[in-house]
């Protein structure tokens, strides 16, 4: 899979400096603070394929996101977009025509898209900063996108907050696809929208990801909307991946505790019959992680070994009771 | 920077408006034109003073001593030529107030328009980069609230004729009050908008902006700038009013325009003197001009902060 891969990521790391002001820090006698909320991730997309990242609410999936954009510099580790790296990208002229490849849908659609600003003049923005087009030609393309995603030329006349979620994230994907972006970063798209419209956002991105070719890394908390989306799958955990497959594979044959405790807690008929152990107990505080595997004190199968050894990822699953065959 | 989609693209620009939400929102609140109407009448009075005053209190040829103190024209003893009465000097008191309306909205104007320029850019500097910038700056703007506009325009003022020796005050005046009313002012703009830039920049249309590249300066002038000034318009003109009472005040006190080229301020003060020896028009005029700019102005602030919010449309 690797020689087809447009986004390779490895050994990405993020800390962040959660440290109280350096004059309470010196009166108070505290030490700087950091939170290390993506710890050695490390993934490959190929061309027009769909990787989704999954896990729950604090896991570091949005922190991945931001810094395969670029929003957010890493702390560690490297993103290289179709054999470019980002972080040496440095010259302003190279790494703005790498920016134009890549584009991102956000949570909020309520957030996403400038209040002052008519939608036309949002859309149009990535054309008018890469210089894509001039005069007639944008508005044209901007008509031609709003159509594209299911609204109508003429709204681009009217501001955001005239338009619903599901319509927002409709213009969110037009301007990600202004700028004739390959890969799409989705932060859980659907997440701030009514199940309804969520099948309807969905299938568009589907459609639109096969007109274009396009790439997607797909960050949600929904396995539903995973399974229905991503062709591999990467389960992270408090800032680190446990587990890594194709999507058929993963949800028919889950490995890693985790990942077999979060497909148990999905209310689905097909799995009746299966034994359920529902999601027990909280994602820890990352400000001070449990040691080794930092699953431990959730898994049903963690043993001394576990509470002292990080499990190094092995053949796509990082967990030490699927290296001893404990897991049953 | 090419801006495709104005939103005066097909139509004329005052159709547009009259089409508008905000000129709707005007049409249905009456205080709100009434407080327009005022607003209005006094701008065009004091920028047209020179050709409405029926007489030009600075020309010491046309006024006459033997005119001083006369009471309005309704009033016993009053003169048809002078419908609000003459001042101790002579003066027609309506030209009087006139051109000292002139010079009060030009040096409040001014004053304020310095101070949310600097409030404005260093406060979207402040919430946009943050860390040691945005405490430098706010450090600043706490000591800067520690002085008063009165001692900014004593020290100022003091230093301005230490360094330009033998600066007359009629030159000296207007720019010192300018620089005053702007230094003392920009704090609060500052703050508003340095806490609204903080909200703004965390959200996504930001971010946005940020992933294709666009350098910080245009973020901030493009996004997040239309995003903040809501509530500094509501300052702005607040301020106005708060401005021209400065400058009042300041002039009252002797350290703003002298008499020779009296303000609103001015023109109070002067009055001031005759109250108790039963002349009260002086001081009753130019203090009633005053507090109905000021009121008016506020009202209009009020309105506009509705109208311009897209949420309450």
């Amino acid at each position: 899979m690797s020689e087809a891969s447009l986004v390779v990521v490895r050994g990405l790391r993020r800390d962040f400096d959660i440290s109280r002001p350096w004059l309470n820090r010196l009166f108070e006698g505290q030490r700087r603070l950091f939170l290390r909320a993506v710890d050695d991730v490390s993934f490959e997309i190929a061309k027009g394929c769909t990787f989704a990242l999954v896990g729950e609410s604090g896991s570091g999936k949005s922190t991945v996101a931001r810094m395969v954009v670029g929003l957010l510099p890493p702390s560690d580790g490297e993103v290289t977009i179709d054999g470019i790296s980002m972080q040496s990208a440095s010259d302003s002229g190279s790494r703005q025509k790498l920016r134009r490849r890549i584009q991102m849908i956000f949570q909020d659609p309520y957030a996403s898209l400038n209040p002052r600003w008519r939608v036309s003049r949002v859309i149009a923005e990535p054309i008018n900063t890469f210089g894509l087009l001039k005069g007639e030609a944008v508005t044209k393309k901007v008509g031609e996108l709003l159509t594209l995603v299911g609204l109508h030329p003429d709204d681009g006349d009217k501001f955001p907050h005239e338009f619903s979620g599901g319509q927002r994230q409709r213009i969110a994907i037009a301007r990600a696809l202004a700028a004739h972006a390959e890969f799409i970063v989705c932060d859980e798209p659907t997440s701030a929208l009514d199940v309804s419209v969520q099948a309807q956002i969905l299938n568009l991105m589907r459609d639109l990801q096969k007109e274009f070719g396009l790439t997607l890394l797909f960050i949600s908390h929904n396995l539903a909307v995973v399974r229905h989306m991503a062709d591999r799958i990467g389960v992270m955990y408090l800032g680190r991946v446990v587990e890594t497959g194709d999507s058929r594979a993963l949800f028919a044959r889950p490995r890693h505790p985790y990942t077999r405790m979060l497909l148990d807690a999905v209310p689905d008929l097909d799995m009746s019959g299966r034994q359920r152990t529902p999601v027990a107990g909280e994602i820890p505080n990352p400000i001070n992680p449990p040691s080794g595997c930092t699953f431990h004190p959730r898994c049903p199968q963690a043993n001394e070994r576990c509470r002292r050894e990080i499990p190094a990822m092995i053949d796509g699953v990082a967990c030490h009771a699927v290296e001893e065959g404990r897991a049953g | 920077m090419t801006e495709t989609s104005k939103p005066a693209a097909g139509k004329g620009a005052v159709a547009r408006f009259l089409e508008s939400d905000i000129y709707a929102s005007f049409r249905s609140s009456p205080l709100a034109m009434a407080a327009a109407v005022i607003v209005l009448a006094m701008f065009v009075g004091a920028v047209l003073a020179t050709l409405i005053a029926p007489y030009d209190p600075f020309d010491p040829a046309k006024v006459f001593l033997s005119d001083a103190s006369l009471p309005p024209r309704w009033q016993d003893g009053g003169d048809p030529r002078f419908f609000l009465g003459t001042d101790d000097q002579g003066r027609d008191m309506f030209s009087a107030i006139l051109y000292g309306l002139q010079v009060s909205l030009m040096v409040g104007g001014l004053g304020v328009a310095l101070a949310a320029l600097i409030g404005i850019t260093l406060g979207l500097v402040a919430g946009y980069v943050g860390g040691r910038t945005d405490a430098l700056i706010m450090r600043v703007a706490d000591v800067q609230l520690t002085f008063p506009a009165i001692l900014i325009a004593l020290l100022i003022d003091g230093v301005v004729h230490s360094v330009f020796k033998g600066i007359s005050r009629e030159t000296s005046a207007i720019p010192v009050l300018v620089v005053s009313i702007g230094l003392s002012f920009w704090v609060q703009y500052a703050r508003t908008v340095r806490s609204s830039t903080f909200v703004e920049k965390g959200k996504d249309y930001v971010s946005a902006a940020r992933l294709v590249g666009l350098p910080a300066p245009v973020i901030m002038w493009r996004h997040v700038l239309p995003n903040v000034l809501g509530p500094v318009l509501i300052i702005l003109t607040i301020n106005l009013g708060l401005a021209v009472i400065t400058e009042a005040t300041l002039s009252f006190l002797g350290v703003g325009l002298p008499p020779t080229e009296p303000s609103l301020g001015t023109l109070i003060a002067i009055g001031n003197q005759y109250l108790f020896s039963g002349e009260w028009w002086i001081v009753a005029f130019p203090g009633a001009t005053l507090a109905i700019l000021v009121l008016s102005v506020n009202l209009l602030g009020d309105w506009l902060r509705d109208a311009l919010n897209p949420k309450l449309r």
